[in-house]
């Protein structure tokens, strides 16, 4: 089962090698891995997303925790949550009704076209990442160019938050 | 205040943090650091023949002092030498800090004379790690380091300085902080009290209970609240490798150590068991043996501090996370408050039931190894005869093999922190630095370093650092010409196809050896020796003693663990199943 875990860090370096490190060295994977700092900058917000059983996801998140830099850490799974993802595409379009079709298909997804060659279009799409996926199947018999994926982030639903 | 310079800051925090003995070997990135160690009395440096041994030394002197070593090396060579020691240290939760020079900042990343990436390169086995980048932050950091670790799971702390950072012009206030607070860093010590409380009861409301106790005990000095529990309930009590002496050896409930090679009795309670009371274990594949077939009947209770070692590899049903002092204190008093008490009846059929498998099977009961004779000394009866000299009163240190598992076996501690080994990652050379450590905390102790021709010579210059530093521990060195483990795995699992495991004629006179290094060497090739010559080892209470004792080659450690079976199936001996 695909496991969305948020990690409050210290903004320190090595902090996010050694997160890494851990997933590396305990045979974990890493489907896809997003960080930045936070609105206080001494904190970095991680996001990953991997696989595994309810002991595999508790164990990941206590091995975590045991990291020094570790602030806080949850598995947002568990909960009704929010996961967004933000992917840009470049695709061939040089055809009339080519163009026509990507941009009714981006407006399907609620996309915008964000850059226009004579030859390409460039798509930018937010969203969970199956939505992220279908659109990728709906234009790809088009010809991609290019994906570019951020990860995914995630936040709980309600009054839940996580902050020092 | 003071103005100190990084190297000056680095030996003074050295000494604010306690720190009385460092072990280490100089080098460029490190050289600013020993010249403000020349300058001053408190801090004591001895300087080891080889960076690994420093860490084992520091070790050594953790585990039998239970506070926290320390070493410190150079850049490059000198961190990773320094690399065994640490992840040594690691795998058992010893406490140590790891002081390593490095390239000047400018120079780092530059592929620099003896530069390594230590931060990176220790990541993976040490408990945290810093990379010092002002001299302004090295007391904070290493006061830090001290704190991490000493507290919660224990572990080693890495401190890595750069050159340019203990530059001796450039000096700054110094000021030691009075206490040290980390958001991220606060580890639990007192257990769930309501948790606490079912463990109690589920303990109690058992009929074939087991006390599990491993290394945690040891490292959290909780040996006297544990021998009290057990005793109050009259439970058998069984110690990891990492455990033993944290329950008397020599008391009638002690029923040996478990796991791979542990004893009959031990593995079958196990295996038997209704109720596990595991504390400071973390049911490591060394004892489990097959996860699928371990101990199907019994309600698992686990105390651990490091919550990560809960359901890691065995699910608990009664998880506590806290350290075993404080769990064993709460849960002494809950006892004490309670009506409840075990079940007599049941406990007595169990005695009952433990005492024939001891009394069928054990090693204590009776002999289960041929006899010694003439040119035929069998190692357990070395270990026998070394424990008879020294009267079960001495620090063992061992190192990793066929006689660290005899040690084990036949020296019967009743102590704690008496038996110190690598049992973890199994660091063959880490028996003679180790008992250096242990040497220079008890100057006045027994100190014996059981180890194997193999091991030895895995460290074997130490000997040097002994005479500088007047370290009178004596080597007993089971010697059978042979890797003797990887030999007996090669007769059980590979028709006895020795592959490497044998020396054949290459091994050096170990007594012209230790003469060279201005000790004393005694070789033992008869058994009606033994005894004599074991006396006059430990007479020589000044001088190291190097004991070469010719063992029979064909001996192999049992009981031992049937792979792929239970905790209770075990090789009784070469032609026995249990």
């Amino acid at each position: 089962m695909k496991r969305i875990i948020s990690i409050l860090l210290e903004n320190e370096s090595g902090a996010l090698s050694r997160v890494v490190g851990l997933f590396a060295q305990r045979g974990y994977n890493i489907d896809t891995l997003t960080v930045a700092p936070t609105d206080d900058d001494t904190l970095s917000r991680l996001t990953l997303t991997t696989q595994g059983d309810d002991q595999m996801a508790e164990q990941i998140v206590k091995q975590l925790h045991k990291l020094i830099d570790t602030i806080k850490v949850v598995d947002l799974t568990v909960g009704s949550h929010i996961e967004r993802e933000l992917m840009l595409v470049k695709i061939k379009a040089s055809e009339p009704e080519v163009r026509a079709e990507l941009k009714s298909s981006v407006e399907i997804f609620r996309g915008h076209v964000v850059d226009v060659t004579a030859s390409t279009y460039t798509v930018q799409l937010t969203g969970d990442s199956d939505k992220l996926d279908a659109f990728i199947d709906a234009v790809r018999e088009i010809g991609i160019m290019e994906v570019v994926r951020s990860g995914v982030s995630g936040i709980s639903r309600g009054d839940k938050f996580l902050r020092v | 205040m003071e103005h100190l310079s990084g190297g000056e800051i680095v030996i003074r925090a050295l000494k604010d943090a306690g720190v009385k003995h460092v072990w280490g070997y100089p080098g460029g990135a490190a050289l600013h650091i020993y010249d403000a160690l020349y300058r001053q009395e408190d801090v004591e440096h001895l300087l080891v023949r080889h960076e690994q041994a420093a860490v084992h030394a520091a070790d050594g002197f953790s585990r039998s002092t239970g506070e926290v070593g320390t070493a410190l090396v150079t850049s490059g060579p000198g961190a990773t030498n320094a690399i065994t020691g640490i992840a040594t240290a690691y795998m058992d939760s010893i406490p140590l800090v790891v002081i390593s020079g490095q390239v000047p900042k400018i120079k780092i990343g530059q592929d620099a004379f003896q530069e390594t990436d230590m931060v990176g390169v220790s990541r993976p086995i040490v408990k945290h790690s810093f990379l010092v980048t002002r001299a302004e932050d090295i007391a904070e950091t290493i006061a830090k380091a001290y704190y991490i670790a000493s507290t919660g799971r224990p572990g080693p702390v890495v401190v890595d300085i750069p050159k340019d950072v203990t530059d001796p012009s450039y000096k700054v206030p110094y000021e030691w902080p009075s206490s040290i607070k980390m958001r991220s860093y606060q580890p639990t010590n007192k257990g769930h009290r309501g948790q606490v409380k079912r463990a109690v009861k589920t303990l109690l409301s058992a009929k074939k209970p087991i006390i599990y106790s491993g290394g945690g005990v040891i490292l959290d000095d909780a040996s006297e609240q544990l021998t009290e529990l057990a005793q109050r309930l009259n439970y058998p009590v069984t110690n990891t490798l990492m455990g033993l002496g944290a329950y008397p050896a020599t008391d009638r409930q002690f029923i040996g150590m478990l796991g791979m090679h542990g004893t009959f009795e031990a593995n079958t309670a196990m295996h038997e068991s209704d109720v596990i009371f595991a504390v400071g274990a973390r049911f490591d594949d060394r004892v489990t043996n097959d996860l699928d077939k371990f101990c199907p009947n019994a309600t698992i209770i686990h105390i651990d501090v490091d919550p990560t070692s809960i359901s890691k590899n065995i699910t608990a049903h009664i998880p506590v996370v806290g350290t075993c002092t404080s769990v064993l204190n709460e849960m002494l008093s809950i006892i004490d408050e309670l009506d409840t008490k075990p079940d007599a009846q049941a406990i007595k059929d169990w005695w009952t039931k433990i005492d024939q498998w001891r009394a069928d099977k054990g090693i204590y009961t009776a002999s289960r190894y041929e006899p010694s004779g003439g040119d035929i000394i069998k190692p357990q009866d070395v270990i026998k005869a070394l424990y008879k000299e020294t009267k079960g009163d001495a620090f063992i240190t061992s190192d990793v093999g066929q006689h660290q598992m005899f040690a084990a076996q036949y020296y019967l501690f009743d102590k704690p922190r008496r038996w110190i080994n690598s049992g973890g990652l199994g660091t063959m050379g880490f028996g003679l630095p180790a008992a250096m450590g242990v040497q220079l905390a008890y100057p006045e102790a027994q100190v014996a370093c059981v180890t194997g021709e193999g091991s030895i010579q895995m460290c074997i210059q130490e000997l040097s650092t002994c005479s500088q530093y007047n370290l009178p521990v004596k080597i007993i060195n089971l010697n059978n010409s042979a890797l003797g483990m990887v030999r007996q795995w090669q007769d059980m699992n590979y028709s006895s196809r020795y592959s490497q495991s044998l020396y054949e004629d290459s091994l050096p006179d170990f007594v012209a050896l230790a003469e060279a290094y201005g000790h004393v060497g005694i070789k033992v090739t008869r058994y009606e020796d033994l005894e004599e010559k074991m006396r006059e080892c430990f007479a020589h209470k000044d001088r190291v003693v190097f004991m070469d004792i010719c063992v029979d080659k064909s001996e192999h450690v049992y009981p031992m663990q049937i792979p792929g079976g239970s905790m209770g199936d075990l090789y009784l001996n070469k032609a026995e199943k249990s």
